[in-house]
């Protein structure tokens, strides 16, 4: 029970995880850090991007984020130097490769396979609509007796 | 002495979930009429004495009973009285308590209101859901039993859990398990089909209410979660996917297929055998949801009880009705052919579209939740799936839907001209369109997403007014006007319930294309601009609550020197379980919610304080609502009361 109150105090910090004095005075590459530590998440926390997050490990990161970008490195070279840190744990959206690549095209895998489905078998119920159709001169009268 | 009379009426529903289960499926086989007769009053004395169980422990909470586990652990004197009711489910065992009530209450409901079912169905339903219960109720038994004594007594409690202290989430989980459990009818209904072998329009009327009301009550409680989120985790999120959503919204999904496909059954009788699989892997997504929520097995932010041990049980369960269930399908579902035929230009076709696209979304959501768990276990990968994952690889399939939604709700059954209904929806596209490119010039150089979002709730929003303007049939405006009010209610509550996705859609693509923020050290006195608006942070006073601490800010809001309002953001502190809260300051309105958050006082003086303007931050909830509404207005629809008289004497002529 202590462990779990522990663990809810952890979760449940307070919600300003960002603090003024860590953000960077260029808007623009504010705004890049944001958009990358979006996707980047707390190691020790559950489920929390590290934006989010109050733990010191997010704060570290934050900063370290922040740092690289001054540096000059790309958005890309700075998600590549958590990682090779941290492991991709750190990554809310795995890259596409390898075995990820089945959570990735699951989805539309499985649209594809279902619409093929879906088609043959509506193909085969079909019957023949056109033989039940009505002919022209048919619809013709069936407006004149809606028109009444 | 109460709490122990609770448990002991706990065993005894146990059991009579037992005679429930054996003794009508066995008359169900043997068609003998009087052990059938035994399921309707088992499942209403199951459901009174699983209610004496749950007015027990409701008792032992409100009166701070701290002999029991589960109250101490739970519960504070000085907790309001609200959440003295409100923790009895806010924790695993107590929670689980109300899942089998919900669960015998729907039992027992079939028992009432299903008079006009055939004897062998309508014991066999109720024999299934007596299963289900003897399922949990043993589970509650052995792994989770609420009703356990201490030794030594302590003189007060833990408290319940600070951020579960909230109006909108004491009655959250009601309603979640009301949908939760609801679709335990639909899934009875199923194998009750399967075991007899036969499913016709009629079985489709009979499941589509049950459906529909558990999906109603999945909606309102999603929406409610997801308000809760919005203003008391103070970052004005309100949707995380984080796997205790995805293991409600899943079933959602599911439960909104079935929906649709049920209608096919009714009217039509085709799409049987698929209906039949979506009822059973509806309710599967609900218990693979209590297993997520229960187990703790997948990490989450809302893993408020982890057990292994209870995960293996759940999982035990799953397995067993799953398997079960999948299995008869299997052997079962050639038998049930399909009358009715549709060429490929169809309402059906578009049904199936749409149930191919909402299982097709939910599986999406399925594979990424439990992603993170097979990587570990098959490819030794340690990795996260989470809300940037979800955002790019779900909503494309709602853009489709969306897309096809207007057409293929105007489309006639059995055999259509797509050209036909296309012309009546011109004028719609040709706004809608219009609006997007407006919105697209106006906003230069930000994401497409407002654009689109707009242009899909427009499109279909506009489609539910043509296709309901079209029900109206010719004539004059006021001849047409006066035969709206007299269209079935079904008719509206589909035009209801599509206008609300439409506007679930548009809303939650304009909170995220935009939304502004804004996060600063602001000292007392000081003014801060925020759009249109500046705010003024006039003073930070400490004050007491009735078991917390709170900071509350005074913050004055001006637009052009004009005071609009003056917000109080807080920040609590719940001495009990050393918890700080954050209590956002929202002023709510019809196009954008002001949102304030006041966060640590700095070193050097003044407060961190985060801002935003959320534009239609509330149209998310009233979209939900409005779904929820048009799922009332089809519920309440003649016909299925009209049914329940007009089945009698036709099954007399069949005879």
């Amino acid at each position: 029970m202590r462990a779990l109150i522990l663990a809810l105090m952890l979760i449940a910090a307070p919600a300003l995880a960002v603090q003024p004095g860590e953000m960077l005075a260029d808007p623009a590459l504010e705004a890049r850090a944001r958009a990358i530590s979006e996707n980047l998440r707390c190691p020790v926390c559950q489920g929390e991007t590290i934006d989010d997050s109050n733990a010191p490990i997010s704060r570290d990161l934050r900063l370290a984020v922040r740092e690289r970008l001054v540096a000059g490195d790309s958005d890309t070279q700075v998600v590549d130097y958590v990682v090779a840190r941290y492991g991709e744990f750190v990554l809310f959206k795995p890259r596409a490769s390898g075995s990820s690549l089945i959570l990735w095209l699951a989805g539309p895998a499985m649209l594809l396979a279902g619409a093929g489905i879906a088609f043959a078998a509506l193909r085969r119920r079909a019957v023949a609509p056109e033989a039940a159709a009505l002919s022209d001169e048919d619809k013709a009268r069936l407006a004149d007796l809606l028109q009444k | 002495m109460i709490v122990e009379f609770g448990h002991f009426t706990l065993v005894l529903a146990f059991m009579v979930a037992l005679v429930q289960t054996v003794l009508p499926l066995w008359g169900a086989y043997r068609r003998d009429t009087r052990l059938m007769a035994v399921a309707d009053p088992a499942a209403v004395i199951q459901l009174l004495l699983i209610a004496t169980s749950f007015a027990a422990l409701t008792y032992a909470f409100v009166s701070n009973d701290f002999s029991v586990k589960l109250v101490v652990e739970n519960s504070h004197t000085t907790k309001p009285m609200l959440y003295q009711f409100a923790g009895v489910w806010g924790n695993h065992e107590g929670s689980l308590l109300l899942w089998v009530l919900i669960l015998a209450f729907f039992g027992a409901c079939a028992a009432w209101f299903g008079g006009n079912l055939p004897a062998t169905l309508k014991a066999r339903v109720l024999a299934v859901q007596g299963s289900i219960g003897v399922a949990f109720l043993g589970f509650m038994l052995l792994t989770s039993n609420p009703f356990l004594r201490l030794a030594n007594p302590p003189m007060n409690g833990d408290d319940l859990n600070p951020l579960l202290q909230d109006p909108g989430l004491a009655f959250h989980p009601p309603f979640l398990y009301l949908g939760y459990v609801g679709l335990s009818m639909s899934f009875s209904f199923a194998i009750a089909a399967l075991l007899e072998g036969r499913v016709d329009a009629a079985w489709g009327r009979w499941v589509r209410p049950w459906t529909l009301g558990a999906w109603i009550f999945l909606t309102i409680g999603i929406a409610m979660g997801s308000w809760w989120a919005y203003y008391e985790l103070g970052w004005g999120g309100f949707w995380f996917w984080d796997p205790v959503e995805n293991a409600s919204f899943m079933p959602w999904l599911i439960a909104a297929g079935l929906l649709h496909s049920a209608i096919v059954v009714e009217k039509r009788e085709s799409l049987k055998a698929w209906t039949i699989l979506l009822a059973i892997l509806a309710f599967g997504f609900s218990l693979t949801g209590t297993f997520i929520v229960r187990s703790g097995a997948i990490t989450s932010v809302h893993a408020f009880a982890n057990d292994p041990a209870r995960g293996v049980f759940i999982l035990g369960i799953l397995a067993f009705f799953m398997g079960g269930a999948l299995t008869l399908f299997a052997l079962r579902a050639n038998a049930l052919d399909a009358k009715g035929v549709f060429s490929m230009i169809s309402r059906e076709t578009a049904l199936v579209a749409n149930n191919l696209l909402l299982a097709v979304s939910a599986f999406v959501v399925f594979v990424g939740t439990i992603w993170p768990l097979v990587a570990e276990l098959v490819f030794q990968r340690k990795l996260s799936v989470g809300q940037p994952f979800f955002d790019a690889a779900f909503p494309p399939f709602m853009v489709i839907l969306a897309i096809i939604l207007p057409v293929g709700a105007m489309l006639p059954w059995k055999r259509a001209e797509l050209r036909r209904v296309l012309r009546l929806l011109t004028g719609p596209l040709v706004l809608t369109l219009a609006l997007a490119a407006l919105i697209w010039a106006v906003q230069t150089g930000r994401s497409a997403l407002g654009p689109v979002g707009a242009g899909l709730g427009a499109w279909v929003v506009m489609g539910a007014a043509v296709d309901l303007w079209q029900r109206a049939g010719r004539g004059g405006v006021l001849d047409r006007l006066a035969r709206l009010t007299r269209l079935p209610r079904a008719d509206w509550g589909k035009a209801t319930a599509h206008a609300g996705l439409g506007i679930t859609i548009f809303a939650v693509a304009a909170i995220n294309a935009w939304a502004t923020e804004d996060i600063r050290v602001v000292k007392i006195g000081e003014t801060f601009p925020l759009g249109r608006y500046d705010v003024t942070l006039q003073a930070v006073n400490t004050l007491e609550g009735p078991n917390y601490t709170t900071t509350m800010a005074d913050m004055r809001v001006t637009k052009a020197g004009a005071e609009v309002t003056v917000l109080h953001p807080e920040k609590r502190f719940y001495p009990v379980q050393a918890m700080p809260t954050t209590e956002a300051a929202i002023r709510q309105g019809v196009f954008e919610d002001l949102y304030l958050v006041i966060g640590d006082a700095q070193d050097g003086g003044g407060y961190a304080v985060r801002s935003y303007i959320k534009p239609f931050a509330d149209w998310i909830w009233a979209g939900s609502l409005l779904m929820a509404l048009g799922g009332i207005l089809s519920l309440s629809d003649r016909r299925f009361r009209a049914a329940a008289g007009a089945r009698k004497p036709l099954a007399v002529a069949a005879e």
